[in-house]
């Protein structure tokens, strides 16, 4: 598969104070690519580095072999882009939104009709071609202006948080456009919150102070801590989390809802459950259940952030 | 071939403006309520000068004198004063505008055939006054001094159709009544032409920047060209259109002449716009939101109605504000808009103000073109 988005050594700071420091990515057609990463990592940054819209202080980029630097205009010709914030004109309607685009875009009004229906059709928003954009609720909005990314069908999509603040069947049928477009041979980058999100994508970087911590497939990434995270389940949550705390191989507990996620020190996991079940019966806890897990997204995640909060 | 993408972007912008109330209310509903309200109060017309008159000589001679003043309703002879001070009072209290003091020696040296002098005490704080009615006072008194001077030689014998040498005559041109409206409709077509134009495309430009759109249009492959030329469009066809709003209100309302060609004004006006066009361009280039463009479009506004003769004629100002007088474009503007107005004059006579245009405006939209970028920083 031909590499679609090929970005080195990207770099770009504001005010001295570097947001992209040293990124390098690669992304082949039909793969969709998640950047994952905290408030301020620099994925905005970074997305907005690849379609051009801020300039590099350093590095390169390539799309679709064509150097954004040098032939910017050509380049950008094969991205379609959907910045976090909500960028169409709220005065049009969702139609003239998309005229809008697809005229600017160079598609020939013989082409825009056919295509603006098609594509209305394909994100769910043909009933509400006439609605003007600023009435539109916020997944609809998304949607629209995914519509509006996708007018002059680009080789590469970049989505900047595409489901923030979306309603979770929103989101659900948000990826599966997603899906039939990679079908396409389209290459997706997108950014994510949601560690859900990022563990359906083929590759998952994460980014911290514009830096990729690691890079890999889901279950690459996941590997890591393959046999270190303790699933707890019990009452009062609280005291067991202390618990938790308080023993020597438990590098961390974070709660994911009622369940309490405990990291532990590598080839710990008998001890430990066999420690936590004596502290709890001590101090009169309840446990309902407690055993290895397979690690998740977050668990990585969180381990990296501390990892590198350390370093 | 045509230029889709401009055309969309001019088109794209004529949308927002119909359905955007507050761009509508400002470039339809204000120059109108503007023109009005400065047609009407910041009246420059001279007349009914309030005038204190201090008469030492209470004699039939200054009597007369004061009649030729009060004919001529230049002044409005409003106080008759017993002391100097007094006159002080009311000028500096700026009840009167103007004090006039009789000499009591005025009649005895009229009598001798001597010249007589009266004296003329003037508030300067408004220049506009100050100017015209000493120039109006100097006319009453020189036409009263030569009609004096024709009966002092009939008196000595030489009788028959005499006739003054010269006879000097009062008439403001082209502004016969020195109604403040023909003079102000001129220059508020000016003013409006800069300050929507300026305002509006450096708010349409910032507002792409404010509201986020502007990263969706970057990654399209509109050229920086188009973005300025779609964006600057609509505004020159409104600002055009607020012109012959403004001036159709001036004539039909304020009764203000068009005695040059329409055509020539709107091309020079075209002229003009290139300037407010670039410095709305140029402040878009600055301002990170609206507001912050709004408050730097006014600010650019200070000077202009300041420097440009719109309120205080350049004559009257202190050399060094003269001096920057010549940068500001409303100036060479304003002598155009009055002159095709209210002269008839055609290109051939402006064509120094022209030039100066031109220059303005080439170069501040080339600046602001050159600073303009199709990123985000
Ligand atoms: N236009 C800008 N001016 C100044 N600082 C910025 C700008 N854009 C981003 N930054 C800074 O760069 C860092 C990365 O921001 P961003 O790329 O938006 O992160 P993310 O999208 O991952 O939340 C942050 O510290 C942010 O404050
Ligand atoms: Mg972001």
């Amino acid at each position: 598969m031909p590499v679609m988005i090929q970005a080195q050594n990207l770099r770009r700071s504001f005010s001295g104070k570097p947001a992209v420091d040293g990124l390098s990515l690669s992304i082949e057609a039909g793969e969709i690519y998640a950047l994952v990463g905290p408030d301020g990592a620099g994925k905005t940054t970074t997305l907005r580095l690849l379609c051009g819209a801020l300039q590099p202080d350093d590095g390169q980029i390539h799309l679709a072999g064509i150097d954004l630097l040098r032939q910017t205009e050509h380049a950008r010709a094969q991205i379609g882009y959907l910045p976090q914030r909500f960028s169409l004109y709220g005065e049009l309607t969702v139609l003239e939104n998309l005229r809008f685009f697809a005229e600017v875009r160079g598609l020939p009004s013989s082409d825009w009709v056919p295509r603006s229906e098609e594509i209305l059709e394909f994100v769910g928003l043909a009933e509400f071609a006439d609605r003007r954009a600023e009435a539109l609720s916020g997944g609809m909005r998304q949607k629209l202006g995914l519509a509006a990314a996708l007018v002059h069908q680009p080789n590469i999509l970049l989505l900047d948080e595409p489901t923030g603040g979306v309603d979770p069947v929103t989101r659900q049928s948000f990826w599966q456009l997603l899906i039939r477009l990679l079908r396409q041979g389209v290459a997706v980058l997108i950014s994510t919150p949601y560690m859900d999100e990022a563990s359906r994508c083929n590759r998952v970087g994460f980014l911290q102070h514009g830096r990729m911590l690691v890079e890999g497939t889901p279950a690459e990434i996941v590997a890591h801590l393959q046999g270190r995270v303790l699933e707890l389940v019990g009452r009062p949550r609280r005291l067991l989390e202390q618990l938790a705390a308080a023993d020597p191989q438990v590098e961390n507990a974070h709660s994911f809802g009622d369940r309490l996620h405990l990291r532990l020190a590598p080839a710990s996991a008998d001890a430990v459950m066999q420690r936590l079940t004596e502290a709890a019966r001590e101090h009169a806890a309840t446990i309902d259940h407690i055993r290895p897990v397979r690690p998740g997204l977050e668990d990585v995640f969180l381990d990296l952030l501390e990892g590198s909060h350390v370093a | 071939m045509r230029n889709t993408r401009l055309f969309s972007l001019i088109r794209k912008e004529f949308i927002q403006i119909l359905r955007d109330p507050r761009t509508l209310y400002i470039t339809f509903a204000i120059p109108v309520i503007q023109l009005f309200l400065l047609g009407y109060t910041a009246t420059t017309d001279v007349r009914n000068i309030p005038l204190a008159v201090f008469d030492l000589s209470r004699s039939p001679a200054s009597r007369r004198l004061l009649d030729a003043y009060r004919a001529a309703d230049y002044f409005n002879l409003a106080f008759d004063l017993d002391s100097e001070d007094e006159m002080r009072t009311l000028i500096d209290a700026g009840d009167a505008r103007a004090g006039m003091i009789i000499p009591p020696d005025y009649a005895e040296k009229l009598l001798a055939n001597e010249t007589a002098s009266v004296y003329f005490v003037l508030d300067g704080s408004d220049p506009n006054v100050a100017s015209t009615s000493l120039a109006a006072a100097e006319l009453i008194g020189q036409t009263h001094s030569t009609t004096l001077v024709i009966e002092r030689l009939e008196r000595r014998g030489l009788t028959g159709a005499f006739e003054p040498a010269v006879e000097v005559r009062s008439r403001v041109w082209y502004n016969p009544d020195m109604e403040s409206a023909i003079f102000m409709v001129p220059a508020m077509i000016g003013i409006i032409l800069q300050l929507l134009t300026s305002l509006l495309t450096a708010t349409a430009i910032v507002r792409e920047r404010e509201r986020g759109t502007i990263e969706q249009l970057i990654v399209t492959p509109i050229r920086p060209w188009e973005l300025i030329v779609g964006k600057i469009t609509p505004y020159v066809a409104l600002a055009l259109f607020d012109m012959l709003e403004v001036l159709l209100v001036g004539t039909l309302w304020f009764g203000v002449p068009i005695r040059g060609s329409l055509g020539l004004l709107v091309a020079l006006s075209g002229l003009f716009l290139l300037g407010s066009l670039g410095i709305g361009l140029m402040v878009s280039t600055f301002a990170k939101t609206q507001q912050e463009a709004t408050m730097l479009t006014y600010f650019t506004m200070l000077p202009t109605i300041f420097l440009s003769g719109f309120f205080f004629p350049l004559a009257a100002m202190p050399p060094a504000l003269q001096a920057v007088s010549h940068v500001i474009p409303l100036r060479y503007y304003l002598i155009i808009i009055r002159s095709i107005l209210l002269k008839g004059a055609g290109a051939e006579l402006l064509t120094n103000e022209i030039f100066a245009l031109a220059i303005f405006g080439i170069l501040v939209m080339g600046i602001a073109a050159l600073r303009f970028r199709k990123r985000l920083d």
